[in-house]
């Protein structure tokens, strides 16, 4: 065998074993429950509620992302300013913050006795133990991976395209809206895409921040961790709810940023 | 008349300093290397940089006083900017990009119009079309009609055709020279091809670390070069006329206001000649002597510009034509304006361009 196809088939090999490994899991997720018990445990009292709030608060957290986060992921990928690196390192900084630590800090700042909790409650606001804490801590955790990939995506548009726009009549907000935006969708989709499924997936700060309780604060996730010593079954047939839904999400982001990727034409 | 001024400082030692006027329905072409801050200049013009200090006025308006605080945004200058690589919004449609200019238009009619400007172009069939299907000389056409669409109270243009292949130069070039002249707005261009300034220029000015340092029409540049710099530079001479193949397997080429060149390229019809002046060798008028040149031109010794130990000669053909010869053989020779010499080249030593 000569040298190139043994490592040849030693990249395949690694990719094999890394597809098994990420797999597995999953597809034990679906084997060990029957449709049947699926079913019914979703009828379980607690479960829909779960899912409801878990897509409202994620439906909510990314809107809040996606508008204030595009335009200021613009200005960090197109501006070069005083303290600009210092900016886009705060920006990352919830990635590797452990998600229940990420909670206690919410709590320090805008809990009842933080730093701003006095600002907060003077806007008659309650976050703890509220569905509106939920989305405060989703934002907190999930907003980095959205900003970091819009960033990138309009760091790599083509200034040319900019400077185009505002030679044919365009404003900078129009050109923007129109040029900047178009142009970056693709790793747009693909960032909201991981900042979604970042916050389907949020657990540890949540739970510090907002509590568990069905109705209010309870996400999937944690609606999961609360069956999982009791129920088994049913903890197994909410997973694979969650499952199928990242699923659904990785898979349209996907289609939509394949739909929206086109040749960089004008850049020969 | 766009007029411009500028001094900006680019790099550690390195100071933009230039001063142009390019008149109504004339264009100015700034040739110089990569480097020389043109570029730098053509942004200014549109408002893409701001200069340390400068004026920048087209006709009454002012786009730029540093002194008295003026500065217009670039959407709201009236310029046609040509870009390198054309710059077609990836996203949109051949008229999607130049409906994108015609903001002030009711939507309505905005498509139509688009569709029109394409069309002026030969683009009509290509309206719905994404710009990475195109090819480059369609692209530039949708990106002419595009810089266009807005009519512009003055055109400037970043390399024009130097994203082209050497067929489609030819045709785009003379495109380009009908619009520059047809629009009647000041242009603005801006090559590191001195072959190109000549061809689309009515002025060329060198421009060399960020300085203009000799403004003249391409026959005066070649002719009379200030520096070594630009003689260097300023190389290429282009004569005109039309080509045809001939019995002796080359392409004979009668030049326009008369005289006759050989040439080793093939092509027909009107061409460009392109001849650097070293390759040129003058010698008294009379019989021309044996030697493998095959070209001999009667030609009229109009100016003498010495660089050093070369010697630029002007001569007429009666189009301009430069030799370049040593200062020593121009002493021997006796060259004074109004004499009469011959000069010579070889058929390989010149470049055919379509025009």
């Amino acid at each position: 065998m000569s040298g190139s196809r043994r490592f040849g088939a030693l990249l395949v090999a690694a990719l094999g074993a890394v597809l098994v490994f990420l797999i597995v899991p999953v597809v034990g997720v679906f084997v060990n429950v029957s449709p049947a018990e699926l079913l019914s445990s979703l009828g379980e009292e607690g479960a829909l509620d779960a899912l409801r709030l878990s897509l409202e608060t994620t439906a909510i957290a990314l809107a809040i992302i996606l508008v204030v986060g595009t335009p200021a992921a613009y200005l960090l990928a197109t501006r070069s300013f005083r303290g600009r690196s210092l900016a886009v390192t705060l920006v990352e900084l919830p990635l590797v913050l452990p998600p229940a630590v990420a909670g206690i800090a919410l709590l320090a700042a805008v809990g009842p006795s933080g730093l701003l909790g006095g600002v907060v409650e003077g806007a008659g606001v309650e976050l703890v133990f509220e569905t509106a804490g939920v989305v405060v801590a989703l934002t907190f955790v999930a907003s980095p991976f959205y900003i970091r990939q819009a960033q990138a995506a309009f760091a790599a548009v083509d200034p040319t395209l900019l400077e185009a726009s505002r030679t044919l009549g365009a404003s900078e907000a129009e050109t923007f809206a129109r040029v900047a935006i178009p142009t970056a969708r693709a790793g747009l989709y693909s960032g909201t895409a991981l900042a979604w499924g970042r916050a389907l997936g949020e657990f540890g700060a949540t739970l510090v921040f907002a509590g568990s309780f069905q109705g209010t604060t309870q996400t999937a996730p944690l609606a999961i961790v609360e069956r999982f010593g009791t129920d088994f079954t049913g903890a197994l047939a909410l997973s694979a709810v969650l499952v199928a839904l990242s699923a659904a999400l990785l898979l349209s982001v996907k289609l939509l940023s394949g739909s929206a990727a086109f040749g960089s034409g004008a850049s020969a | 008349m766009l007029r411009l001024e500028a001094q900006t400082r680019l790099g550690a030692d390195f100071e933009l300093d230039v001063r142009l006027e390019a008149p109504a329905a004339r264009c100015l072409a700034l040739a110089g290397p990569s480097g020389a801050g043109k570029s730098t200049a053509l942004r200014i013009a549109a408002g893409l940089v701001r200069p340390d200090r400068g004026r920048v006025t087209c006709g009454e308006a002012v786009w730029l006083d540093t002194a008295d605080r003026v500065n217009v945004p670039p959407e709201r200058r009236r310029c046609g900017y040509l870009f390198q690589d054309y710059a077609l919004f990836p996203h949109l449609r051949a008229w999607q990009n130049v409906a994108y200019a015609l903001r002030e238009l009711p939507r309505s009619e905005r498509r139509p119009r688009a569709e029109a400007l394409l069309e002026r172009f030969g683009m009509s069939g290509l309206a719905n079309a994404h710009p990475r299907t195109l090819s480059g000389g369609e692209r530039q056409r949708v990106a002419l009609a595009r810089a266009l669409a807005r009519r512009p109270a003055a055109l400037l243009l970043d390399e024009p055709l130097s994203a082209l292949d050497a067929r489609t130069r030819a045709s785009a070039g003379r495109e380009l020279a009908a619009v520059l002249s047809e629009t009647g707005v000041p242009a603005l261009l801006v090559t590191h091809d001195f072959t190109e300034a000549a061809l689309l220029g009515d002025r060329v000015g060198i421009i060399d670390g960020g300085r203009i340092v000799q403004e003249g029409s391409a026959a005066e540049l070649a002719a009379a070069p200030a520096s070594a710099f630009v003689a260097d530079f300023a190389g290429a001479v282009v004569l005109t006329g039309i080509a045809r193949a001939g019995p002796d397997g080359l392409t004979h080429v009668a030049l326009d206001g008369g005289g006759e060149v050989v040439s080793t390229e093939s092509r027909e019809g009107p061409v460009a000649v392109s001849i650097y002046p070293w390759e040129i060798s003058l010698a008294p008028s009379g019989p021309p002597s044996a030697g493998s040149a095959q070209n001999h031109l009667r030609v009229e010794v109009l100016s003498i510009t010495r660089i050093g130990n070369r010697a630029r000669i002007g001569l007429s053909c009666p189009q301009p034509l430069t030799a370049e010869i040593t200062g020593s053989s121009a002493d021997k020779l006796g060259l004074i304006p109004g004499a009469g010499a011959v000069a010579s080249f070889k058929a390989a030593a010149t470049r055919l361009l379509d025009l």
